[in-house]
């Protein structure tokens, strides 16, 4: 009896151990499920800037890093072998620099949707940056995104010094750097990368059209050194580092991904404020007609019959309101300068009307006007309320991204794209048409949950600065990188779901 | 009439293939259990308090005990081959109960109390898993306190039954949605708590002794609703924002769980002094859970509908019980358990899908009044790809989906005693 007894312990201690744990046929966590293809993702770097980083919401902080695309993408390499993924996560959620325990001029916190002034409108939240670029962190780091740098900084010695800040270093790279004169290219290639990633060249074009086209056109310069903030880079500048940082990254992986540059008008930072922002009454619009009557009907005229002007710029130049929705006046440098010829007779204008006139037009459906400029327009400069920015005084250069100057954007972007297109093909490399995808961004892309469109603040792909992506834009960017690497290398991994990232951040934590 | 009900149940029997569970916890004897949790027709101890107290009256003794308590040690894995994610439900024990007295008052008359565990639900996810917008975890408990009384009508024919009080326990925590989270990145969550839930319910049954050898049970638990009111809610990290209908902190809510009711038919035949055979059918009305409202008291706050559309279910008990010895009895048994959910309101509180239950156990008595009983289970289910489609966004409906495989084992230990 005994025996039956015992043997039923057994049963019972047996069947305790063995079945209690549920096990799938084929588990995603034992690796039994996706494949790796020709591809080892075993030591992942990406290389960048910002939009590499997970900067968003004009900050670099804890959330957007965890949400930065390469992070989305390592953890689903982690599904087929692939190894952990460090990041030089900053020291808080608020954003912003500090350098000594000094806040860093131009490295604000990060915006959230606030109602401290009424209506919804982006602002900084508030808080103290705990993010002491002199705290440096020690890697290596497998995100080497560094927020602003162009093509040329990857490679720039001393980018990374912090008694360069100010001149030629990056704080973001200070805080990370293996040695104060180390080059982001060179601590990314030291890792020894199985796979990479690489998207550069947006700074390149992007600085010249967020200043509004204030910069120069470097096309032609070959000297980086001599270049300016807001400057567009020479496409052989661009083609040479480029191609120097794939034949450099691919030289240890297995493979890689190349991103392109995606144009300016698919990002809200251009898109959002309208080029007719200028409500008039009837009466108004009358008034004002009256004003330019004389500078439409006689000086324009004028001007073509002294040869100063040709008939297509007069037509160009003719200032026109109504009752409605009326396109903004706007200073147009590529435009005539023609103050001298007004101060002259026969039109003897005095300097103040003739410094307004100099450049003058209405915008037209063409020109892109910056998010940031979106503030002056409509405000009166004097008491009497007569002379009204982008009304009666003409929104500056820094105010507009004119055709001529989106044209410069273009052309350097183009040659940059070909560039990288030729690199993916000539290396074997994966490779995302970003440009492509931010177009039908602008359209709509549904996901499980709703469509994700480009439209600023309610779309859900950009956050609050207008040209960096939210968690969810990311996501999307991670998704067509998964698609595009399945595609070169025979891999299965599998996408992630848009609707599990979050889009813009609501909070009434801003002062007032 | 009941012989040709009892035929109809057998030609109707089918192997469906559908699922079983939701949150009642078949485990109310351990000499049941042991034999497929059938007991509607078997007269054995006072297990029959709660499977067919019409049977207490046929009890041999005078005063007869049964208590006993199973530990379930239960696992449940989640995994989405379209975006790789993957999680399990935090090993957990929880521990139901049964306690049953009878006294015989005359040979026709019997008087007895149940306390029993016969619902129950415990299941916790990893905090902030794919989805956790449905639910990070929840403990669900019910119990039953019943006086019964059993009436024996003629030598082959008995009746039982008795009012039940019935008191409960809720505690319920997911994430507000898929992304809102506070400034500091921290997901948005709300969870709900009330206990001492009570309402009154009742339970009738008979057992039919048409010869020696062969008996009929049957026994209806009315449905019981459980309605929460007044109970907690609270909310946490909510972003300090306008833009949010909600802000963190305590509000009070109501909501309704239904404790479906439930049918057993079944059968017992002695095959010989050593050898019992027995039946049991169950249907289950879980048609009752439609929609978990949670109801929140402030008007600003938007209410949680969640639908559940439960359907019906059966399950059906066979079991064996055979004496081996003086002193030693084995049991042996198999259960098919339907799931009520269906594949498209498959919801992770529940992660149930049909069962296979393979039970055994034994009886050992110490003595002549007192015999330790064991039983356990071993629950069996297929892995299962389901949906969740009863989560929306903005209107939109966001289906939650996946595979599925739980695996359950469940020891039991138990006393019984007559004197």
């Amino acid at each position: 009896m005994m025996k039956i007894f015992k043997l039923y312990l057994l049963l019972f201690s047996a069947t305790l151990f063995i079945s209690c744990e549920a096990e799938f046929d084929d588990a995603i966590e034992d690796n039994e499920v996706f494949d790796a293809g020709e591809a080892d993702f075993s030591n992942y770097v990406s290389v960048g800037n910002s939009l590499t980083a997970g900067f968003a919401d004009n900050a670099l902080y804890r959330e957007g890093q965890m949400n930065s695309f390469p992070n989305i993408l390592a953890q689903q390499f982690a599904l087929v072998g692939g190894g952990e993924f460090n990041q030089p996560i900053v020291a808080d959620n608020i954003g912003g620099l500090l350098a000594n325990g000094n806040p860093l001029p131009g490295f604000d916190t990060r915006l959230v949707l606030s109602t401290q002034s009424g209506q919804p409108f982006p602002d900084n939240i508030s808080g103290t940056p705990q993010t002491d670029i002199a705290n440096v962190q020690q890697g290596p780091f497998n995100n080497m995104g560094v927020p602003g740098a162009k093509s040329f900084h990857l490679s720039l010695s001393g980018y990374g010094d912090i008694s360069n800040v100010g001149t030629i270093a990056n704080p973001f790279f200070v805080r990370f750097a293996s040695s104060p004169s180390a080059t982001v290219i060179e601590d990314a290639v030291a890792q020894n990368p199985s796979f990479f990633s690489l998207w550069i060249g947006n700074n390149d074009v992007l600085g010249f059209a967020t200043s509004g086209g204030v910069g120069v056109d470097q096309t032609g310069n070959l000297n980086p050194a001599t270049y300016g903030p807001n400057d567009i880079t020479d496409p052989n500048v661009f083609a040479q580092v480029y191609t120097s940082y794939v034949s450099a990254l691919n030289a240890s992986a297995s493979g890689g991904v190349l991103y392109n540059i995606p144009d300016v008008t698919s990002i809200p930072f251009f898109t959002t404020v309208p080029r007719n922002a200028v409500p008039l009454d009837g009466q108004t619009a009358a008034v004002l007609n009256q004003q330019f009557a004389a500078y439409n009907q006689q000086v324009l005229p004028g001007l073509v019959q002294f040869g100063v002007i040709s008939p297509e710029e007069a037509a160009q130049r003719q200032i026109n309101f109504q009752a409605g929705q009326n396109f903004v006046t706007l200073t147009d440098e590529s435009l005539t300068d023609i103050s001298q010829f007004l101060l002259a007779p026969p039109f003897n204008l005095d300097p103040q009307t003739a410094g307004l006139l100099a450049q003058l037009r209405q915008a037209t459906n063409e020109d892109l006007i910056p998010l940031n400029a979106s503030g002056n327009i409509g405000n009166a400069l004097d008491p009497q309320g007569t002379l009204i920015t982008g009304v009666t005084v003409p929104l500056g250069d820094e105010s507009v991204l004119t055709v001529n100057e989106q044209m410069m954007i273009n052309n350097a972007r183009n040659a940059y794209n070909a560039v990288i297109q030729s690199a993916a093909q000539t290396n074997g490399l994966a490779f995302v048409d970003v440009d492509q995808l931010l177009q039908e961004a602008q359209v709509g892309i549904p996901f499980d949950g709703g469509t994700l469109t480009s439209t600023f603040v309610t779309g859900g792909a950009f956050s609050l600065d207008g040209v960096h992506l939210t968690p969810r834009g990311y996501a999307l960017v991670a998704n067509e990188s998964i698609k595009a690497i399945n595609q070169t290398y025979g891999s299965t991994l599998p996408t992630v779901s848009l609707g599990d990232f979050r889009t813009i951040a609501t909070s009434d934590n801003t002062d007032l | 009439m009941k012989k040709s009900l009892f035929i109809f149940m057998l030609v109707s029997f089918t192997f469906i293939q559908a699922f079983a569970g939701g949150y009642r916890v078949s485990l109310q004897g351990n000499r049941a259990l042991a034999m497929g949790h059938t007991g509607v027709a078997v007269v054995n101890s006072a297990e029959s308090a709660f499977f067919n107290p019409a049977g207490l009256v046929y009890l041999e003794n005078k005063i007869n005990i049964s208590a006993g308590a199973y530990g379930i040690f239960s696992s449940t894995k989640w995994q989405n081959t379209e975006t790789g994610q993957f999680a399990e439900v935090e090993d957990n024990v929880s521990t139901p109960f049964y306690l049953y007295g009878s006294y015989k008052i005359s040979e026709r008359f019997a008087v007895g109390l149940s306390v029993t565990t016969p619902f129950g639900s415990s299941v916790e996810w990893e905090k902030d898993w794919a989805g956790s917008h449905l639910v990070n975890d929840i403990e669900l408990e019910a119990f039953f306190i019943q006086p019964l009384i059993s009436i024996k009508l003629s030598e082959n024919f008995s009746i039982g039954g008795g009012p039940i009080y019935a008191t409960g326990n809720v505690n319920f925590n997911r994430n507000i949605n898929r992304t809102l989270t506070d400034e500091n990145g921290v997901r948005s969550n709300v969870e709900i708590d009330d206990s001492g839930v009570d309402e009154w319910g009742w339970s009738a049954s008979f057992l039919f002794t048409p010869t020696e050898k062969l008996r009929i049970g049957f026994n209806y638990r009315s449905e019981i609703i459980l309605d929460a009111v007044g109970g907690d809610a609270t909310f946490s990290n909510l972003p300090n924002s306008s833009l949010v209908p909600v802000s963190n902190g305590q509000t009070t809510f109501d909501a309704s769980l239904p404790l479906p009711a439930e049918l057993t038919v079944g059968l017992s035949y002695q095959f010989n002094d050593k050898l019992l055979f027995a039946f049991d059918f169950n249907r289950t009305m879980w048609e009752a859970y439609e929609s978990l409202d949670i109801i929140f008291n402030d008007p600003d706050i938007p209410n949680s509908i969640n639908p559940r559309n439960y359907e019906n279910a059966s399950t059906y008990r066979f079991g064996v019980q055979y004496e081996a010895m003086d002193q030693l009895t084995l049991r042996g048994g198999f259960y098919y358990d339907e799931t009520p959910v269906q594949s498209n309101f498959f919801a992770p509180e529940t992660p149930r899908n049909d069962s296979q239950g393979y039970t055994a156990g034994l009886s050992y008595d110490v003595n002549d009044k007192l015999s330790i009983d064991a039983s356990f289970l071993y629950l069996r289910f297929s892995e299962v790809n389901a949906s969740f489609d009863g989560y929306t966004e903005n209107g939109v409906t966001v289906p939650f989906s996946g595979t599925y495989k739980s695996s359950t084992f469940i020891p039991g230990l138990g006393i019984s005693y007559k004197l």
